[in-house]
Parts: C-alpha cells; structure tokens; sequence
C-alpha cells in the first residue's frame, strides 16, 4: 500500500503518428499538491484526459487507490504503428467512460469553462449530486425521493455558502465574472464529493488579484474537504507557491520533477520555457 | 448585477393548474351547449393529441438535445398497439375480411367486461381500464422499440441522429404495410371499430346522450402525460438531462452516464409518443400506416419550434394555434367564394396552405426562440424584471 493516492504509469497517447504524451510516469501522494506545468502543446491537457476517460491511452495504466482504472496496450491497428517505448508491459484493456471514474472519486474542471449555460448556479451545483444520488427515475419523477431531494438542495446550499457564491445562487452561471466562474466550477467538481480533483488551468485568464485569491481558495478547500489536488497551471507563482511537486513535460516527456525551488533552477525547465540559444 | 433566473415559485404552479383545470372545465361546458359537430372540438381534440407528442418530442429534443425525428414512428406504433388490442372480437372478421381474421382473438375491453359486466356502470368501468390499459401497452410497446433502437442509433449526434431516427420511422412504416403481416397489422388496410372518444360520452337508458365527454377525454388524458413530463423535467433526471443539452462532455465529467442517460430521455419521450399515437388512433377513429408519413412528424417539429424549443406551456400553446389556424381558421379560404356574383382571386383549394406557410414564416422570423422561448406559463405571467445592463463577459487571454 503506497501513499499514492493516483499513480500514471508509463502513459502514452499517440495521435496517429504524433506521440502527444510519452511514457509519462507521476505519482501523486495523498493530501499534496501537485502541478503539471509545461510549456503550450507540450500534452498536459492530454495527460488529464487520459486519467479522466476522455482519452483511451494508447499504452500504459492508471491506478487510483490502488486500483487500477485506466490500462491499456497498442492493439488493433495501433499495434504495428506504436512508437512509443514499454510496448510489452501492459496487457489488459481496462477503458472506463469519465462518468465511472467520476464515480470512483475523481472530479476536474476544465481548461475553457464548461457551466451548463442554461441552469442557474445553485443548479449547476445540484445537478452535478445527481449521480451520488440513490434513486432512480420512477422514484424521482413521482416524488418518491422527496428526502433526498431536499438534502441535495440543502448540501448544495450549503457548498455555495462555503465557496462564497451563495448571493448569486438564482443568477445564470454564465452571467457570473469570470472567476466566479471558475470558482463555481470548482464548486460543481466538489459537489461530486470526489478524493482527488484534477484542475485544468484554474487561473487561466485571471488577474493577479484573482490568481492570489485562488491560490488561497485552493489551499482551503484542500483541507476543508481532505482533498488531493493535481493541477495543471502556467501562472509560475501560482504553482510555485502552492504546489508540494511539481512534474515538467515538453512535447509529452517529462523533462524535470522535484519540489518547487528545485524545477525552478532546473536548466531543462528554463530551456523549456525560454528556449536554447544556439552557439554560433 | 447579473440577470437573474427565477425559480418557478409555488403561486406560479398553481396559476397553471388553474388555467389547464379551467381549460377542461371549459371544454365540458362548451362540448355540451354548443353544437358537437363544430370545428372547435376537432381542434381541441386534435390539439391535445398534438401537445401530448409535441411535448414528448421537446423532451428529446428541447430538453435533453437529442434531434430525432422519429416521433411519427413511434405514434405508429402506439396506434396499431391500441387498435390492435382494442377491436371488439366480434369486428374483428369484418375488419380482417382481406386476411381471414385477426391472429389476435381477444380486446382488452372484453376481458375487463368479463370482470365487471358489459352494461351500464360495469360497461363503462370496463372501457375505461381497456382503454387505460391499451394506451400504456401502446407506450410500451414504443418504449421498447425506442429501445432497440436506441442501442445503435444513440451513439450518433445532431443531425446524423435525425437521420436515422427519420429512417427508422419510414421503415416502420413499411414493415407495418407488408402482407405477411396482415393477419396482425391488417396489411395496408385500416384498422377501424375500435372505441374511440366518442364512446366516451355518457348515454342514459334510452341510447340519448348525457353528457358529452368526447373532448375532455383527450384533453384529460394528455393534460396527465404532460404533467408527468414536467415532473420528470423537473427531477434530478431532468437536470441530468438538460446538463447533457448544455454541455455533454461536462455532464460526463460531472458523472452522468451520457449512454444510460440518453437511452432514458429516448425511450421515455418514445413512450409518450407512443401513448400519443393511441390516442391520435382514437381521435381519427382509423388507424392506416400511410398516415404516420415524416410530414406528420415535421408538423410536430414544427409545433416543438413555433412554440418554443425547450418551453412544455410553449408545445401546448403552439399546438392548439397550430391545429386551430389548420383545421379551423383557415378553412375559408379552400372555398372558391363570390361576393356579388365575382369570385374572390385566390381563394381556392389549396390556397390555405400557401397563407399558413406564409404565417409559419413570419413567426418564425419574428419570434426566433419560437413563441415562449425557453420560458414556461408561470414566468411569462410574473411581472418582468426591470433590465439591467448585463455583465460584460471577461475574455481568456490564453
């Protein structure tokens, strides 16, 4: 029994011949905060689909408390057109839909917003109960679950307290600032009751005001709800101050990893980032 | 501040209520002191049939985003389930002659007259639970269809969907005109002699009748399968499902099972077409396959977007403007008219048709989101809000 709440193992997605992650391998320990920064295009986007059942890997495994929920290995006609390395490791196919991993405890937002536009805030945040909900759909159309109902309206009011939204709880959630947007995004991942929440960019297009604040909010709902965060970021403070370790890829391979003050120094991250100046 | 949305309060539910148990009221009344063979009735029968499958085809596709065209299949299907259960058996030679005889050899409505007698009181308990009955295995059996071919057909999107849900409605169309079906289906025969709403109306001893109930018996019938659909609208399924509308790969992430889901909101609108159909079977008296055409199911849609793509008030409201302005309004100006010994230009057959597309058209420009919008009864009665400037959207810079 490892202390990894989420282990990737070996992850590799190829596009047809592009190989967008490569034998990516993290490890995320419970209660930590871990980032996945890189430079635009380098596959950080690719990697969280793989782990949320987005995206069927082409080779490797994913395990989440010790159980393995995603794995796969070049079949088909992947099989003869695999560039990727560790081809013989894996040999189940175990590709769940992102409702069951959702399921199993994994919540995310994502990279561009993605509110149900047409539903209000509370909503938003009631509709995402809907699936740890214990009826089924006789019971809820005739009104059988009238108990239930009422504490997911109750939890979900109570979750908009906590996140400080609950002033715009009848307004549209489209209609929100944006990042009270991204705050009600958050929201409506915790009200999944997940063990891990996997964020895509959360402070894309905020102002540092903002940015501090989540960094903040991130650090709170951490230990108010007994989460794990893994997150993607590009803001370097953000990540630098928040984060217990940090993973580096480019073009899909992991380039450095360490905790903060060490990615920071590292000269392939710097490489990465401000790229190579050529000798002459 | 940022527009708000209101919740559909209580007074708000109450007033609709009101207006649909005063609309039946209405319809007691009028179907009993006006002439029963005006139009009017035609149209609210027809119209109540019509709202029942228009709001089961906005479940679909206003409510869960799922653009299918198979609605007149479905009430294909619901149709021939209810005359095909209901046929009194003594009819049935008569109705089979081409055939030798129905393969089916009993009617719902004997076997519960075989329990409660077949005069006076028990009579009329039977037909009610025969009929009853007969409407839900006509849900049923589209509901398992709608299952069926949900398995494949639900793994394709928007417009692809709509293909094949519109194939699958022409196909049954076919299968259910083959001959070597006949002995169930009648070939491409009708199936008539089966109770219709006007079976429904109440006869004293003497065969006069009572009380007239033709109309809201329709009415009646729908105004419930309706209320089912808000309920279930309005559940946390229905959440689910307009999460799937807004947003599929967020519903997903957020743990709604996009497959499970979507087969649910399929084969529940398919049931209530289903139950629309059987009643649409009772509203013509007649049930023939070639009815059931795609033009059928464009009226619908038709219906589903003049009121208002994801409004349940708007398909009903639509409907019976829809049925009325068809059936009813626009009668006049089929017959060739003379004022003073000239003929009025235009007015001849088919000229009705040319002015109520000319109509579709306006409305359809003029009011774009269709007649109710997303809106329902309740919000369009409340006072409006005072507008307020909207909250300039913040771009990413990515």
């Amino acid at each position: 029994m490892s202390n990894n709440i989420l282990s990737v193992e070996n992850i590799t997605m190829q596009f047809g011949g592009v190989i967008a992650v490569n034998n990516l391998t993290i490890e995320v320990p419970e209660h930590k905060i871990v980032a996945l920064i890189g430079p635009n295009g380098a596959g950080k986007t690719t990697a969280f689909n793989c782990i949320t059942g987005v995206y069927e890997p082409t080779n490797g495994r994913v395990r989440f408390l010790d159980e393995t929920i995603v794995e796969n290995h070049p079949h088909g006609k992947m099989k003869k057109s695999y560039a990727g390395e560790n081809a013989g490791l894996y040999t189940h196919v175990v590709s769940p839909t992102p409702d069951t991993i959702t399921q199993l405890g994994i919540a995310r937002t994502f990279q561009n917003i993605r509110l149900w536009k047409s539903m209000t805030v509370f909503e938003n945040v009631l509709t995402a109960k809907h699936m740890r909900a214990r009826q089924n759909v006789f019971s809820a159309t005739f009104r059988g679950n009238a108990k239930e109902e009422k504490r997911m309206r109750e939890e979900t009011m109570q979750l908009l307290q906590e996140q400080g939204l609950e002033h715009h709880k009848d307004d549209l959630a489209t209609s929100l600032p944006y990042g009270l947007q991204r705050r009600l995004e958050i929201a409506r991942a915790l009200a999944t009751n997940p063990k891990l929440l996997l964020l895509d960019e959360p402070a894309a297009g905020m102002n540092p005001q903002e940015t501090q604040e989540l960094a903040q909010f991130i650090r709170e709902i951490r230990e108010k709800y007994g989460l794990t965060v893994f997150l993607i970021e590009h803001h370097m403070d953000l990540v630098m101050k928040i984060s217990d370790y940090i993973y580096v890829i480019d073009f899909g391979s992991e380039i450095a990893q360490g905790v903060p003050k060490d990615v920071q120094n590292n000269q392939h991250v710097i490489d990465a980032y401000l790229g190579v100046v050529e000798d002459a | 501040m940022p527009k708000t949305k209101q919740q559909t309060s209580g007074s708000g539910k109450l007033i609709t209520l009101l207006i649909v148990a005063a609309f039946m009221a209405l319809t007691i009344i009028l179907e009993n002191t006006m002439s029963p063979s005006s139009l009017l009735f035609t149209v609210i029968k027809k119209g109540a049939v019509y709202s029942l499958v228009a709001v089961s085809m906005n479940l679909l596709n206003g409510f869960t985003g799922l653009f299918s065209l198979g609605q007149a299949g479905f009430m294909l299907l619901g149709a021939y389930t209810y005359a095909i259960f209901m046929i009194p058996s003594d009819v049935r030679d008569s109705v089979y002659y081409l055939f030798n005889g129905s393969s089916v050899h009993f009617s719902f409505q004997e076997m519960f007259g075989a329990i409660f007698g077949t005069a006076g009181f028990g009579g009329a308990v039977s037909l009610v639970l025969g009929v009853l009955v007969a409407i839900i295995c006509a849900g049923i059996v589209a509901a398992i269809f709608a299952y069926l071919i949900g398995l494949p057909v639900l793994r394709l999107k928007s417009d692809y969907l709509a293909i094949a849900t519109l194939g699958f409605a022409e196909i049954i169309r076919a299968i259910f005109q083959w001959d070597k079906l006949g002995p169930v289906t009648n070939g491409a025969n009708m199936l008539k002699n089966f109770p219709t709403f006007a079976d429904f109306n109440i006869k004293n001893a003497s065969g006069q009748i009572v009380l007239r109930l033709s109309a809201f018996v329709p009415v009646f019938l729908s105004a419930v399968c309706i209320f089912i659909i808000v309920l279930l609208i309005n559940s946390s399924y229905g959440r689910a499902f307009k999460a799937i509308r807004d947003d599929e790969i967020a519903a997903e992430a957020m743990g709604v099972n996009l497959a499970h889901h979507k087969r649910l909101s399929f084969c529940i609108s398919s049931f209530f077409a289903g139950v629309g159909g059987a009643l649409f079977a009772m509203f013509t008296t007649m049930v023939q396959a070639k009815v059931f055409t795609s033009t059928m199911t464009y009226e619908i849609l038709l219906i589903v977007v003049i009121g208002g793509i994801g409004s349940v008030s708007g398909s009903c409201i639509a409907s019976l403007l829809y049925i009325a302005a068809s059936e009813w309004w626009l009668r006049f100006l089929d017959n060739e008219t003379y004022i003073n010994g000239t003929r009025v230009p235009l007015l001849r057959s088919g000229f009705r048709m040319v002015v109520f597309s000319v109509i579709i058209m306006i409305v359809v420009l003029f009011f774009r989101q269709g007649i109710m919008g997303s809106r329902e009864l309740p919000e369009l009665l409340r006072r409006r809000p005072k507008k307020q400037p909207a909250v300039e959207e913040v771009r990413t810079h990515e």
